[in-house]
C-alpha cells in the first residue's frame, strides 16, 4: 500500500504547512513530517473474530501518539495469525481475514495484511515486524524515485529535494499491556526477540484504568532500559469485548450486535462459522 | 406414561368465559387435575390446562422494552442494553420481546450539558436504523414540561393497548391520574390500585422499563423519584435492569421494602462484558478531539462531527440549574420518603 494518501491530522491547520506543488497533497505532508515522525501500528493476534475493541485499540493509540506532538500515525495493520498457531477454536484464516476486511471497510487508515496467515509455519512476532518494516522500506524507496522523477527540473535543487524525501516510518507493535507481563513467562518469548522488539521497533500498550503496567516495566531490566520506546496508553472507556465471549455467545444464539460490526455478524451467520464443533476444535 | 403433553383430548363445554365453576376431571391422564370449567363453548382441554389465551399459542408473554434517558449522545452501550434484555427474557422461556422503544428525555429536564432534543432524537434514529425491533419515540421529548417516567410508561402502555384489537375501552385511561390526596408517611406501604392498565389485561404486551443499575440505585436519591411512582412502575410494569456484578443491585433491592415486595417483577441481567461507554465519557473524548469510533455507531459519529454538537460550551448548558424532578418534588415534599 502506498503512503501517498495520508490521513489528515485532527489538529489546527497551523501545524500543517501548505506547500504548493504539482504532486498533490503528499508534499504538504512530507514537509509536516519534518516535525513529526511517521509511524505505523501493527497488531498481531487471532482476531477470532475481530471485534470493536480491536479497532478501538488503534484509535486510542493514534490519539495518544498524536497528542505527544512527535508522531503522525499514517497506517494501521492488522495481522491475523496463521492457522497452524494451533489455538483451540481458531477458525480458518480465510474467514478471519475476510471478517477483518469487512470490519475495516469504513476505516481509511487501518487495513488487514494476510502475509502472516499465509506462512506455512507459525511466525514469531518479531519476524512479522521485520517483514512489515522491510516492506515499508521498499515502498519508501519506490516513492523516493517517483518523487525525483516527477519533480520539475527547473525548480529542483538537491537540497530542496532531499528536504522533501519521505522519512522512513517507525513501526510499532500495538498490544494490550498484558503483553508486558507475558514477557516474563518462561519460554514464551526469546530474550533476543524481546530486545529487538523494544529496541528497534517499540511498543504501544493499551491498558485499562486502574491497572499498573509501569510495574511490569520496572520488574524487567530490559524493559526498563527501553522504556522510552514503550508507550503506555490508558483506556478510560472500558469496553472489554473478549473474542472468546463473542464466540460463546454466537454458539448459544445470543446477540453480539454493537460489539462487532453488523457486516461481520452477517458474514458469520452466512457461513455458520462459530459452532460447538468449531469451539471444540476439529 | 409421562406427564406433559401426553394427554388424551377431551372436549368440555364452557359457559361465557368469565364465570367459572370448579370441576375435577379424572380421565385418561396420570394425574388428577383441577380445572376451571364452564359450559357452552367447546374448547380443547389441553389448552385449558395450559390456562392461556388462545391468541398466543407460544404461551409466551409479549413484552415491549422502554428505555428512558438523556441519550446525550446515544452509545453502543445503550443499544447493547436492549440486546442483553431481549436475550435474557427469551432465555427464561416465558417472554417474547416484540419491540424496543428509546424515549429521549425533553429539554425541560434541565440536566447539565443536555443538548437539544432534536439532535438527540435524530442521533438515536440513526443509531437504530440497522435494528429491526428497536425504534425511537419522540413523544416525551416533544412535551413542554418534564414528565415523570411513570407518565411515559402509562402513555406507551395506553398506546399499546389501544392498538391491540382485543382492548379498546377497557384500557382507555386518562393520561393524568385524577387528583387524590397524597399523604406520605415514612415506611408506610402504599397499596397499588390495580386499574385498567394492569398488565393482566388480556392480549396487551407487557411494557417493561429497561435501565442500567444506576437508574435502579437512583430510586434512593431523595426527591428524584416519587415513592408511589416507583411502586407503580415495579408493580404494574416491571423493570429489566442490566448490571455488571449483580451484587450491588441485589443488595439494593433487598434493602428496599417496596422493591423487595415486587422483586419478581424486577429482572436483573448481568452483562458479560465490561461496557463502560457512558455518554459523559463520549462527550469528554469529543471535547478533547479524541476518537469515539467503535463506541458509538458510525452514523452517529458522523452526525456529531457534521454538526459539531459537543464542545466546552455545550457542556456548560444548564450549569447551575436545578434538575426538573428535584425542583418539582422539593417544592411539594414535606417529608423524605423511604424507599
Amino acid at each position: 500500500m502506498e503512503w501517498i494518501t495520508q490521513t489528515p491530522l485532527r489538529e489546527p491547520a497551523s501545524i500543517q504547512k501548505k506547500v504548493k506543488c504539482r504532486s498533490r497533497s503528499w508534499c504538504a505532508v512530507s514537509v509536516m513530517m519534518k516535525s513529526r515522525l511517521p509511524l505505523v501500528l501493527l497488531a498481531c493476534g487471532s482476531f477470532n473474530p475481530i471485534t470493536n475493541m480491536h479497532m478501538r485499540l488503534f484509535e486510542l493509540a493514534r490519539d495518544h501518539l498524536h497528542q505527544t506532538g512527535r508522531y503522525q500515525v499514517i497506517e494501521g495493520i492488522i495481522s491475523p495469525v496463521s492457522d497452524n498457531y494451533g489455538k483451540r477454536g481458531l477458525v480458518s484464516a480465510r474467514h478471519r481475514i475476510a471478517m477483518a476486511q469487512l470490519a475495516l471497510e469504513t476505516s481509511d487508515w487501518i487495513r488487514v495484511d494476510p502475509w502472516e496467515s499465509e506462512q506455512e509455519k507459525w511466525t514469531e512476532t518479531v519476524k512479522v515486524l521485520r517483514h512489515h518494516y522491510n516492506e515499508s522500506l521498499r515502498s519508501l524507496q519506490f516513492r523516493k524515485e517517483l518523487m525525483r522523477k516527477n519533480w520539475p527540473i527547473e525548480r529542483a535543487t538537491e537540497d530542496f529535494l532531499s528536504s522533501l524525501d519521505p522519512v522512513s516510518p517507525e513501526l510499532k507493535l500495538l498490544c494490550g499491556a498484558d503483553i508486558l507481563k507475558t514477557f516474563s513467562t518462561p519460554n514464551l518469548w526469546k530474550e533476543e526477540h524481546i530486545k529487538e522488539i523494544v529496541e528497534k521497533f517499540g511498543l504501544v500498550c493499551i491498558s485499562r484504568a486502574g491497572s499498573d503496567p509501569v510495574q511490569y516495566i520496572s520488574e524487567s531490566e530490559l524493559l526498563t532500559r527501553f522504556q522510552h520506546n514503550i508507550h503506555l496508553v490508558t483506556e478510560w472507556i472500558q469496553n472489554e469485548i473478549s473474542a472468546t465471549h463473542i464466540r460463546h455467545a454466537l454458539c448459544k444464539g445470543l446477540s453480539v450486535k454493537y460489539l462487532i460490526p453488523d457486516s461481520v455478524i452477517s458474514y458469520i451467520k452466512h457461513y455458520n462459522i462459530y459452532t460447538e464443533e468449531s469451539e471444540r476444535g476439529k | 406414561m409421562e406427564g406433559g403433553s401426553c394427554l388424551t383430548m377431551h372436549s368440555i363445554t364452557i359457559q361465557q368465559p368469565w364465570t367459572f365453576t370448579r370441576k375435577k376431571i379424572v380421565g385418561t391422564f396420570t394425574q388428577q387435575l383441577e380445572v376451571f370449567g364452564c359450559d357452552s363453548e367447546v374448547l380443547h382441554l389441553d389448552l385449558w390446562l395450559q390456562g392461556n389465551h388462545m391468541e398466543n399459542p407460544d404461551n409466551k408473554r409479549e413484552v415491549v422494552l422502554l428505555a428512558c434517558g438523556s441519550f446525550n449522545p446515544i452509545t453502543n452501550m445503550h443499544l447493547r442494553l436492549f440486546e442483553l434484555a431481549k436475550d435474557y427474557l427469551h432465555e427464561t422461556g416465558k417472554y417474547k420481546v416484540i419491540k424496543g422503544i428509546i424515549s429521549p428525555v425533553g429539554d425541560a429536564y434541565k440536566k447539565k450539558s443536555l443538548i437539544s432534543a432534536n439532535h438527540r432524537v435524530t442521533m438515536a434514529q440513526l443509531a437504530t436504523e440497522s435494528s429491526d425491533w428497536v425504534e425511537v419515540d419522540d413523544w416525551e421529548s416533544s412535551q413542554n414540561e418534564w414528565l415523570e417516567t411513570l407518565k411515559v410508561l402509562r402513555y406507551h402502555h395506553q398506546k399499546l393497548a389501544s392498538s391491540n384489537p382485543d382492548n379498546s375501552l377497557q384500557s382507555a385511561v386518562p393520561l393524568i391520574k385524577p387528583g387524590r390526596k397524597r399523604k406520605q408517611e415514612a415506611n408506610r406501604y402504599i397499596p397499588v390500585k390495580k386499574n385498567q392498565l394492569s398488565p393482566e389485561t388480556k392480549g396487551v404486551p407487557q411494557l417493561k422499563l429497561l435501565c442500567g443499575a444506576d437508574i435502579l440505585e437512583s430510586f434512593g436519591i431523595p426527591n428524584l423519584w416519587k415513592l408511589e411512582d416507583i411502586t407503580e412502575i415495579v408493580a404494574n410494569h416491571g423493570l429489566v435492569c442490566i448490571t455488571r456484578a449483580g451484587n450491588n443491585a441485589q443488595k439494593f433491592i433487598y434493602e428496599s421494602d417496596t422493591l423487595w415486595q415486587h422483586k419478581n417483577n424486577i429482572h436483573l441481567v448481568e452483562e458479560w462484558i465490561t461496557n463502560d461507554i457512558s455518554s459523559t465519557k463520549i462527550r469528554r473524548a469529543l471535547r478533547r478531539g479524541q476518537s469515539v469510533r467503535y463506541l458509538v455507531p458510525d452514523a452517529v459519529r458522523a452526525y456529531i462531527e457534521k454538526h459539531n454538537l459537543y464542545s466546552p460550551e455545550s457542556e456548560d448548558r444548564n450549569a447551575g440549574v436545578i434538575l426538573a424532578p428535584l425542583q418539582k418534588y422539593a417544592r411539594g415534599c414535606k417529608q423524605e420518603q423511604t424507599l
